[in-house]
């Protein structure tokens, strides 16, 4: 029995004598799906030992659109837009992904400064996720001061899209055959001089986290992934890079030119948290490597594919005085691009991770089937396995490093 | 494309039923539904392909038979490329294929998606909930006779069902996504949602 003199007060006595009436019991809490570090609306039901994670049950589909279901209602150019809103933080390489995968089922070529200006925008895109993603992750772990850094700099490549495309955030820039439109006049530079004064304000934005202690203390050792796992769940982009997998499809399956181009693709060591965050830093250096070498030698000529014919729509002075262009553009916008039968599937190098569409058309300017093989979607499908033995502070960090977007999990 | 053929080769030495599948790009083999884990099994082991990005399934269309076809993509990390093998569903009203989480845990969603979109059957899925939907929906929406407006259903939660009297809606998408249909008439021809749920001529459906 406690001594009198341990428990000094009425009421921790009443406590220590009650304690045996509660048998340890596991907890059931849900986190989410309106919770500031879930990102959207994620929902964990999770089983709690103390602070002890014992099982986490992630709970998807609160953003469920039906986006595959609305693809096989409308026509492939109908379809540019739904893109913008799968992950909603890169619309412009979920655009070039789209475009891409078409092409591929209607067998068309890009020209060279068409792949060019999807190269830079999908760069661009993949920066601006990834300071997104910088941010969101700083404030989940307690860092605040680097979401202000990280959002200055994304302004300014809003305003970069918006000169681009006329629009911040849901872009829908490229068409299938092409792009909307050519680049305005001096963008080039513009993006070019954002790279140049954006490189010191990301190293000394990244100085902010990779040696601080409190931010170490967060990431280091949490969330290990080992590469089998990540391989095994299917993880793909910086989550799988960094466990150490050097997959990059823009390396190893190089599509829109990519090829021509010298990049490093970051790796990481441990699988944890802090890697994962590490990658993305030095994946947005390589970015801007990526621009200026596209910059420097920014090919002239057409931007979009001249034998699209059937395809792309033709321009608007002569839509208004050709009888046959008029013909044409009705039939693109009420029949749609008409496709050949066949399958495709076509994954792009997003900033989440590949991004993957698979094509199954009967022919026509509907496709029978369209599914959209998402990243976020398969990075959240080890969450089961990964939190399981971590605190639930831990989540946290775990969630945040995986930096992912509702849009594009639920479709 | 060396590694085209040996796909090829070493799937048709073990398995002499599959076939191969028409593609427009990458290698695509045709199999058995019962025989589809040992051939993804052969292709993880000897081929390379270790990396399922995505299981799926495709809807014919109603009538059609054999109606639904699972199909799956991997991705070799090492070799880069990829490999498509699809398998019909022997039942079109009760469609099932056997499940994958065993090779590849990964494959759990992709497949709880699957069944929940399309209402195919894992067989040996460790836990076959919906995942997109809610527990309890009563329809598969991909499948081709669900309508794009949706269809009326009573909210997941049956007690906040039951105290606001709400229910779930057909989308009323009067100008929603529109579609003509090629080849046509030209008067029939005109823009329209396929399956829009009512229009100027057509009454509002009560």
């Amino acid at each position: 029995m406690t001594d009198e003199y341990t428990f000094p007060d009425n009421a921790a006595k009443t406590a220590a004598a009650a304690a045996p009436e509660f048998p340890p019991e596991k907890m059931s809490i849900s986190m989410g799906p309106s919770h500031p570090s879930t990102h959207g609306v994620l929902r964990l039901q999770m089983e709690l030992d103390g602070e002890i994670v014992t099982k986490a049950d992630p709970v998807v589909g609160y953003l469920h659109r039906g986006d595959e279901k609305i693809a096989e209602n409308m026509t492939y150019n109908q379809f540019v837009p739904y893109t913008d809103r799968l992950d909603y933080l890169a619309p412009l390489a979920n655009n070039v992904a789209y475009a891409i995968a078409v092409e591929r089922l209607a067998r068309l070529e890009m020209p060279p400064r068409c792949q060019a200006i999807r190269v830079i925008i999908s760069e661009m895109a993949r920066i601006s996720s990834h300071l997104m993603g910088l941010g969101a992750f700083g404030i989940d772990v307690g860092a605040w001061t680097v979401f202000l850094y990280t959002f200055t700099e994304r302004e300014k490549l809003y305003r970069l899209f918006e000169e681009l495309t006329g629009a911040r955030f849901t872009t829908s820039y490229t068409r299938i055959g092409g792009v909307a439109r050519d680049v305005p006049e001096g963008w080039p530079d513009r993006v070019n001089a954002f790279c140049d004064q954006f490189l010191p304000i990301l190293e000394e934005t990244l100085a902010l986290l990779t040696r601080n202690k409190i931010f170490l203390d967060r990431t280091a050792g949490i969330g290990v992934i080992a590469k089998e796992d990540a391989i095994a769940y299917g993880l793909t982009g910086p989550n799988l890079r960094g466990c150490g997998v050097p997959l990059d499809l823009r390396k190893d399956r190089p599509y829109s030119g990519y090829e021509q181009y010298e990049f490093d693709v970051p790796v990481g060591a441990r699988g944890d948290c802090y890697d994962r965050y590490l990658c993305r830093g030095e994946e947005m250096r390589q970015s801007v490597r990526i621009l200026k070498q596209v910059l420097r030698n920014f090919p002239g000529g057409e931007w979009y594919a001249k034998d699209a014919k059937r395809i792309f729509a033709p321009p608007k002075d002569k839509i208004l005085t050709s009888m046959e262009e008029l013909i044409q553009n009705f039939m693109l916008v009420t029949e749609g691009p008409q496709m050949p039968p066949g399958e495709v599937y076509f994954e792009a190098e997003n900033p989440k991770g590949a991004l993957g569409f698979y094509i199954v058309s009967k022919g026509g300017g509907v496709p029978w089937r369209l599914k959209i093989r998402s990243p976020s979607f398969c990075n959240l499908s080890i969450l089961p396995k990964v939190c399981v033995g971590a605190m639930l502070a831990d989540i946290v960090s775990i969630l945040g490093s995986f930096d992912f977007v509702m849009g594009e999990c639920d479709r | 494309m060396t590694a085209t053929a040996d796909v090829a080769t070493v799937l048709k030495e073990k398995f002499p039923q599959i076939t191969g599948r028409e593609s427009l790009d990458w290698p695509a083999f045709n199999v058995p539904g019962d025989q589809a884990p040992a051939v993804l099994q052969c292709l993880r082991d000897e081929c390379a392909f270790d990396l399922l990005v995505d299981v799926t399934a495709v809807d014919w269309g109603v009538g059609q038979s054999p109606r639904f076809t699972v199909v799956w993509h991997l991705l070799s990390t090492t070799r880069h490329t990829y490999v498509r093998v699809a398998a019909a569903c022997a039942d079109d009203a009760k469609p099932s294929m056997p499940s994958v989480t065993g090779l590849w845990p990964g494959a759990n969603w992709h497949e709880r998606e699957t069944y929940d979109m399309f209402g195919i059957v894992f067989t040996g899925h460790p836990d076959l909930r919906r995942i997109l939907m809610w527990e309890g929906y009563p329809y598969f929406p991909l499948r081709k006779e669900f309508p794009l407006a949706g269809l009326d259903t009573s909210l997941p939660d049956p007690e906040v069902a039951d105290e606001t009297g709400a229910r779930v809606k057909p989308a009323p998408y009067m100008g929603g996504p529109f579609v003509a249909a090629p080849g046509g008439p030209m008067d029939e021809a005109e823009p329209r949602a396929k399956d829009q749920s009512w229009t100027e001529r057509q009454e509002k459906p009560s």
